[in-house]
């Protein structure tokens, strides 16, 4: 009896704090972005988004670091899908399950935990020294691509793990070969998984700054760039050059900026949860 | 003199060092149904799966002795899976319907066995049906997802899409176990109907409806064949006291 109550008391109290908590996430999240929106909001025009970066606060925009940003999504998305399906395909469907195995997986769900900066390094070595890209488009949608291949890699092997084995063993039973029954039906049964995975990956890549900064990506770009050997920059550095500046018109720039690429990611993350529930109510 | 289609000589199984059938010897003929009965975990599930080697995809399984189908060595090296899999039906005990439509479903061994003719297809698609008893509950509806159909239906859709490729051998791992008296019987009307033209092996846990659909029936007691016989001998007459006690129900 005493210890029902006891049971009870520390059941609610755990409650209340998870409440507590989560609320206090919400409430910070809030204050941010009504305070973005009311710096930023007056701001946002056509002219905003279709503008050249300037020296003057009320004529810059955004344009060509969105156009940088697109860019930039297009071409990781280009290296990252392929590479990162496929590695997640082999190393969940062929790859014998021994101790490589084992500390393959350990080492790639650590990759995706490696802090960016660090594949910004790793991608200046490489891409920009080595093999003497500089610090255009490709070098930073090659190191992004790194960036977000461990988390592709890692959301993909989650959804082909999830489809069940009885689909998997009636396939096989009827004579597909591992591949036909991968092309078929593992891969049309996790393809709502594998997109998710994929668009947070990719929302995750829209948002970095500083492994591009690191690479060589400008501040100032008074140009579109047009190819992928151009110079170029992405929108949280241009709002980050923005906030650094000292006149407070640059200020509400950066806020307008940071709303672009809020409606941008957050946009990304709804289609991936509406893909996600569509996918779950087909497989049920 | 009846033919031998599936015969199992001195066959043993091990997953790991745990070795699941100990010396099997077994046969079955042409155009009859036999049961494996036996306690849970006794190795009937491992010895179905043997015989179109589905254990392969079970990482640490390792054989020994002999395994032939239609008088082919399944075993040896020079056997195509995939091949030997196109010519043995199998249902499994959930039924696990692809999240496509009814059609895609029978037509899906066709199509991964190369077929591409419309004509042949469809064709297949509705004798699969009807062979399975379901064509007249689904014949508007073809395009239909899987998933809608009830247990019963969804199993002999299973079924039907089993038949698609035109097996000889069904093997049947309790197929009955997860539906209702309806569904079941519907099923045991079915398999009676199915055994004039394939040699059925069926798993059961049900000693009545071993008793009503087998001819030959086999049981099984930690990894070993005990014995098989006629399903009457079987029932009213075993020559081995643990048969006897598991069929009356003193065990397992
Ligand atoms: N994948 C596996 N890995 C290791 N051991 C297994 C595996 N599958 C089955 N076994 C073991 O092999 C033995 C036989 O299993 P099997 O599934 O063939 O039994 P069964 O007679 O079909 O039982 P049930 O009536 O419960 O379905 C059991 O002891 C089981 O634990
Ligand atoms: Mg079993």
């Amino acid at each position: 009896m005493h210890n029902t109550k006891k049971n009870r008391l520390i059941d609610k109290s755990f409650q209340f704090w998870g409440i507590g908590n989560t609320f206090i996430g919400i409430v910070l999240l809030a204050i941010f972005i009504g305070y973005i929106v009311y710096l930023g909001a007056s701001r946002l025009s056509f002219d905003f988004l279709s503008s050249l970066p300037s020296r003057f606060p009320d004529k810059s925009g955004i344009y060509t670091a969105m156009v940088g940003s697109v860019w930039i999504m297009f071409l990781t998305a280009i290296f990252a899908i392929p590479i990162g399906v496929s590695a997640a395909i082999y190393l969940e469907e062929y790859q014998k399950k021994n101790r490589f195995a084992n500390i393959l997986e350990i080492n790639i769900s650590n990759l995706a935990g490696v802090p960016s900066i660090i594949y910004g390094l790793l991608g200046l070595q490489v891409f920009s020294r080595t093999i003497g890209l500089g610090g255009n488009l490709l070098a930073g949608a090659l190191t992004l691509s790194l960036l977000i291949l461990p988390i592709i890699i890692v959301a993909t092997r989650e959804a082909l793990k999830a489809v069940p084995n009885l689909i998997k063993d009636a396939s096989y039973a009827l004579g597909a070969t591992k591949w036909q029954t991968i092309r078929h039906q593992i891969l049309p049964a996790a393809s709502g998984g594998i997109m998710t995975g994929i668009i947070l990956s990719i929302s995750r890549a829209v948002g970095e700054a500083a492994p591009l900064i690191v690479v060589g990506a400008l501040a100032y770009v008074p140009f579109v760039p047009t190819s992928p050997m151009d110079d170029f920059s992405v929108l949280p550095i241009q709002i980050f050059n923005w906030i650094s500046r000292p006149q407070a018109g640059f200020i509400v720039n950066a806020a307008a900026g940071i709303i672009v690429l809020l409606v941008i990611t957050f946009s990304m993350n709804l289609v991936a949860i509406l893909i996600r529930n569509k996918f779950e109510k087909k497989m049920n | 003199m009846p033919t031998t289609i599936i015969e199992s000589k001195d066959f043993n199984l091990f997953y790991g060092d745990f070795q699941a059938l100990k010396n099997i010897n077994f046969q079955a003929e042409e155009n009859t149904v036999t049961a494996f009965i036996g306690p849970s975990g006794c190795g009937k599930s491992t010895l179905l799966r043997s015989f179109n080697r589905m254990n392969d995809l079970i990482e640490g399984v390792q054989t020994t002795g002999e395994t032939n189908i239609n008088g082919i060595s399944v075993y040896d090296k020079s056997v195509d899976v995939n091949e030997l899999r196109k010519r043995i039906g199998m249902v499994f005990q959930k039924p696990n319907p692809f999240p496509k439509s009814i059609f895609e479903n029978v037509a899906y061994g066709l199509r991964i066995d190369g077929i591409k003719d419309k004509h042949i297809i469809e064709e297949k698609v509705v004798s699969s049906l009807k062979k399975a008893a379901l064509w007249d509950e689904v014949k508007d509806n073809l395009k239909k997802s899987a998933l809608a159909l009830s247990g019963g239906q969804q199993q002999r859709l299973c079924i039907a899409r089993a038949l698609a490729i035109e097996p000889s051998i069904i093997l049947m791992d309790e197929p009955a176990s997860a539906l209702d008296p309806i569904s079941t019987s519907k099923i045991e009307d079915l398999i009676y109907e199915l055994k004039k033209n394939y040699t059925i092996i069926i798993v059961t846990h049900n000693m009545q409806q071993a008793g009503r659909i087998s001819d030959n029936t086999a049981f099984f007691y930690m990894g070993e064949l005990i014995e098989c016989d006629d399903t009457k001998t079987i029932f009213t007459n075993p020559s081995n006291l643990r048969t006897q006690n598991y069929i009356t129900g003193r065990f397992g």
